[in-house]
């Protein structure tokens, strides 16, 4: 006979207060009049991440790896991420809740009589909350889960309302319908990497867990054929949603393809929750093996670090610019990887966070430049912004002076504390690969501040919109995060110190 | 509280309280900015007459916790060295408040944007010279740039959006190389137990000899972009082309000596061995710069890059007092510092003015303005003097205590050095022969004299070049004890006559 599992609900509560949500907003959607209906999902989804936060707060004490049997571990970096991943989704809400950024209806064929129809009769998708939230919970089960299948699981929990979601741009919707396409396609291809080796893992150890995973690499030496293919295998998995180099190909299409609220949440949600799941893997199942992994991974590091750099330089849209930059920067978490100390876990959490605020500032702020057509990407276009609009041209070189880590932005302390971990572990050619990468880096950042402040705008017909009570809180935020990181950063940097660790 | 916090605090209120200033009265503005400048000034001689120049080390201490996970520290203090140079600092803003009185009216922003600019970055330099934690130190050093950046962009003349972001390139490369070395400093000092951003406590280290090589490196080569040392210099004159006569007093006057003085700091304190080994070479980069500085600065068209060449010729013979490591050389090349902060606002400024007036920067456009305009005319033929070391005025007497020290341990190098002395005769002599004697040429007849605001501005930057040349004593004192204190965490010491010479 099977008994039931037991599961400790409380501490699970976080996650499944966001599904239930998730679910309650379905029902919304089929139940609700059209009118109700655009005005009830917005504060469904707002309640939802805040009830689960305040869950989270509450049980930010408890430790334990049984919590779901053993296939979640409750610690203090897997709350710490769910948090981040809570704190950056209620902002990325607040993006997503400007609906015009959204197709009227999105099974319609792009241009065709059914979809001016649907666009005459005012109609509106109100899907994106539920799917957002659903892509929430996946994100949040992701980084605490420690055996393969739940990570699997989560994987996909989170990918498939991206895919989704990528393809729902009001404007230009062949190419959000392009970058849907290239999203699922490449992500189920990585996907299938994924449990392939996951595969070859439980083939090694005879076990889903984690922790089995490392007693068996403890057992055996780590140094057995099928580890080497399953990790290998994994990695690739891993490294395609975090946009490592040589898998990074889909960020700049889909980053540019996707609605820009859209584009921030991914970009910003998607990293915590996929960083974190890899921190705990090779953390805790690889540790061991390092001497397999390192190599490869930190070959990566430099790779991606380097690439994403100098990529961009050629860049001349400001989407694709920040999805570039992205993979830059996930070089740079790499070296939290690599690092594979507290300190290194500490310094990745901090970044996370640094990046996360600055991430969904800069697409908020790209939602608000705008010709007839829409949003305007071309950054030859942005010229003179400074002098239209200084605040949001402000607001946008302070995000990207964070990218670029200029001191007194938060974006530095990140950068200070993650080479920092990377030199204490001996990785010292990392973190001059690191600098240097940075170094190219803010030529492009700073190529655009120049071209906002020091340009005369032409007259060409850009404008910023007056953005929504919305769309501002969510960049005030941001904003005001950045240099709060940036100048004071201590009390985040106790709070990761804290958290820093998992249970293995 | 410590004084030098309040120094620090002053400019920056004072920029808030600019900036809610209304836009529109302009005059307000720029009366509200002098004053504030002015009271940095009295609290910096305030300061200073407080200063005890016999009590070795930091003087108004203050250490507060910043950043407890790293050990990071809000700490300043001052020494002798970092005391002439704040002082150097206040007593210059007030100066080009004053002298560039219009000089924010052309800009892409408005005239407020300029000052908070201004005054923000006068905060900030006097932050950098008193740092006392590497940390705090770098972030001052890096986010500096940030205001001259659009103070360049915003505010310069010609090609200006491009002068801006090439300095800032050039900057921030140099400083990301120093970050790595802080962070490698960092790490060592961790692993000796307790990991400290404290510059004494750095300095107590034990480095092996490679890491120390490539952290002195780290440090140089920021600090060599910053100065600026050939052949990391190429960023300057376009800097110096593009910016207000302001700007440039403060960027070559000010912000280059914070590269200088880094160099006495971290790079001498915290790497002995490593300053050691590079010496040699960096000496011989010295010596590149004064001479090739001094032989561009001839064939200057443009009045503002003749200034700046010159002035990569001056930094090569700072960067040759202070490696010479003799007493004098170190100390001649602090009081170089001063000096030469002092003589190039002197000369920016008055070129600054006769640019204004002719509307053009050309040399050649000039002509006979000892006849037009006799009071500017005198004041930048004192500012030449003053570059080309006249004795009398005070840069004489910084130089010359600069080659007689490198001379005792680098004579070729000193003499060398000497060659600058008389190119600089040279490239002065023929700017002030084209410039200001002669007929007046076509368009020269017209130009207007300096007026009262401008004779105000003008005068202390003159009176201190001639005082300090005939009594450099007191300065000097303030920066002896600080000297022998670096050069013995160096561990270097004066090097002895032999017997019979």
């Amino acid at each position: 006979m099977l008994t039931a599992p037991h599961l400790n609900y409380a501490l699970l509560a976080p996650i499944l207060i966001v599904l239930g949500g998730a679910l309650v907003g379905v029902l919304a959607e089929a139940f609700l009049s059209k009118a109700l209906r655009a005005k009830a999902q917005l504060p469904i989804a707002l309640i939802t991440l805040a009830a689960a936060f305040v869950q989270l707060i509450r049980i930010r004490n408890e430790r334990s790896i049984i919590a779901a049997v053993t296939s979640v571990s409750i610690d203090g970096a897997g709350i710490f991420l769910q948090g981040t991943v809570l704190v950056l989704a209620f902002i990325g809400i607040l993006l997503i809740a400007d609906t015009d950024n959204f197709t009227a209806q999105a099974s319609a064929i792009p241009g065709s009589t059914e979809e001016n129809l649907s666009i005459q009769a005012g109609k509106q998708q109100s899907e994106v909350f539920p799917l957002t939230l659903f892509a929430i919970s996946g994100m949040m089960l992701f980084p605490i889960a420690t055996d393969l299948i739940t990570l699997f699981v989560a994987l996909e929990v989170l990918s498939l309302p991206l895919y989704l979601l990528a393809g729902l741009s009001r404007r230009r919707r062949l190419l959000s319908q392009e970058a849907a396409l290239k999203y699922f396609l490449l992500g189920a291809y990585s996907s299938a990497f994924f449990l392939f080796g996951a595969a070859f893992l439980y083939g090694f150890s005879g076990s889903l867990s984690l922790y089995g995973i490392a007693d068996a690499i403890h057992g055996s030496g780590g140094n057995d054929l099928f580890l080497l293919i399953g990790l290998l295998f994994l990695s690739v998995g891993l490294l395609f949603k975090v946009g490592a180099v040589p898998f990074h190909s889909w960020t700049p299409d889909v980053y540019q393809g996707a609605p820009t609220p859209i584009t921030g949440f991914m970009a910003a949600c998607t990293k915590v929750a996929a960083f974190g799941a890899t921190l705990r893997i090779f953390y805790v199942a690889f540790y061991a093996a390092q001497w397999s992994w390192k190599p490869i991974i930190a070959t990566i590091a430099v790779l991606t670090m380097a690439f994403g750099a100098i990529a961009a330089l050629a860049q001349r849209d400001v989407k694709r610019t920040l999805a570039y930059s992205s993979i830059t920067h996930a070089g740079f978490l790499l070296l939290g990887v690599m690092a594979l100390s507290k300190s290194g876990l500490s310094a990745s959490l901090f970044y996370l966070v640094a990046y996360g605020f600055a991430t969904l500032g800069a697409f908020g702020i790209v939602t608000l430049v705008r010709d007839s057509a829409g949003e305007v990407t071309d950054i030859n276009r942005w010229v003179g912004l400074g002098k239209k609009s200084p605040l949001v041209a402000s607001a946008f070189a302070l995000f990207l002076l964070s990218f670029g880590g200029v001191p007194l932005t938060s974006g530095f302390i990140g950068k200070f504390s993650i080479f920092s971990a990377a030199y204490e572990s001996g990785n010292i050619y990392l973190v001059v690969v690191g600098v240097l990468s940075s170094a190219i880096a803010l030529f492009f950042y700073l190529r655009i501040v120049l071209m906002m402040f020091f340009a005369e705008p032409t007259s060409d017909t850009v404008s910023v919109i007056i953005p929504s009570a919305l769309t501002r809180i969510a960049i005030t935020i941001c904003a005001a995060m950045t240099l709060l990181l940036g100048v004071f950063p201590s009390f985040l940097l106790d709070i990761t110190k804290t958290f820093a660790g998992f249970l293995s | 509280m410590s004084i030098l916090t309040a120094l620090e605090l002053i400019p920056l209120i004072g920029a808030f309280i600019v900036g809610f200033l209304p836009n529109s009265s302009s005059k307000l503005i720029k009366q509200v900015s002098i004053a504030i400048s002015l009271l940095v000034t009295a609290v910096s001689i305030l300061m200073a007459v407080r200063f005890d120049s016999a009590t070795p080390g930091f003087q108004f201490v203050e250490s507060r916790a910043w950043i407890p996970s790293f050990n990071i520290n809000y700490a300043v203090g001052v020494d002798g060295i970092a005391l002439v140079l704040i002082l150097l600092t206040t007593i210059l803003v007030p100066i080009v408040f004053l002298a560039g009185w219009n000089e924010s009216e052309g800009g892409r922003w408005s005239v407020k944007t300029f000052y908070v600019l201004l005054l923000v970055l006068e905060s900030m330099m006097i932050g950098v010279f008193a740092a006392t934690d590497v940390f705090l130190f770098y972030v001052i050093f890096e986010a500096m740039l940030v205001p001259v950046y659009f103070l360049i962009g915003g505010y310069g003349v010609g090609e200006r959006a491009a002068a801006a972001i090439k300095f800032l390139l050039y900057s921030l490369f140099g400083g990301l190389l120093m970050l790595a070395a802080v962070i490698g400093i960092y790490i060592i000092s961790t692993n000796q137990g307790g990991g400290t951003f404290d510059v004494t406590g750095l300095s107590k280290l034990t480095i092996d000899h490679p890491t120390q090589n490539w952290l002195f490196l780290g440090f140089f080569i920021a600090f060599a972009i910053k100065a600026p040392l050939w052949p990391f210099h190429t960023w300057l004159p376009s800097a110096a082309k593009s910016a207000t006569a302001g700007t440039s007093t403060l960027l070559l006057g000010v912000l280059d000596k914070v590269g200088t003085y880094g160099m006495i700091r971290f790079c001498m304190t915290l790497f002995p061995d490593a300053t050691k080994t590079f010496t040699p070479v960096i000496i011989t980069l010295a010596v590149i710069s004064i001479l090739y500085g001094a032989f561009l600065a001839i064939g200057q068209k443009d009045i503002n890059s003749l200034i700046a060449f010159t002035s990569i010729s001056h930094f090569g013979f700072i960067t040759l007092g202070i490696f010479a490591m003799t007493s004098q050389g170190l100390t001649g090349a602090t009081f170089y510092m001063v000096n030469h902060g002092f003589s190039t606002a002197a000369l920016f400024l008055t070129a600054g003015w006769m640019v204004h007036r002719r509307k053009s920067a050309t040399i050649s456009d000039f002509g006979g303005l000892q006849r037009v305009t006799p009071i500017l005319a005198w004041s930048f033929f004192i500012a030449g003097m003053s570059a080309l070391a006249l004795p009398g005025l005070s840069s004489f007497v910084s130089e010359f205590l600069v080659l007689v020290g490198s001379f005792t341990k680098y004579p070729v190098a000193a003499i060398f050095g000497t060659f600058g002395i008389v190119l600089a005769a040279l490239y002065v002599l023929i700017v002030v022969q084209r410039a200001l004697h002669g007929e007046a040429k076509p368009g020269n007849e017209a130009l207007s004299d300096l007026n009262l605001r401008e004779k105000i501005a003008i005068a202390p930057v003159i009176l201190i070049l001639v005082v300090a040349g005939f009594f450099p004593k007191p300065i000097i004192n303030l920066i002896n004890p600080a000297t022998a204190t670096v050069m013995s965490h160096a561990g270097v010491s004066d090097p002895t006559a032999k017997a019979g010479k």
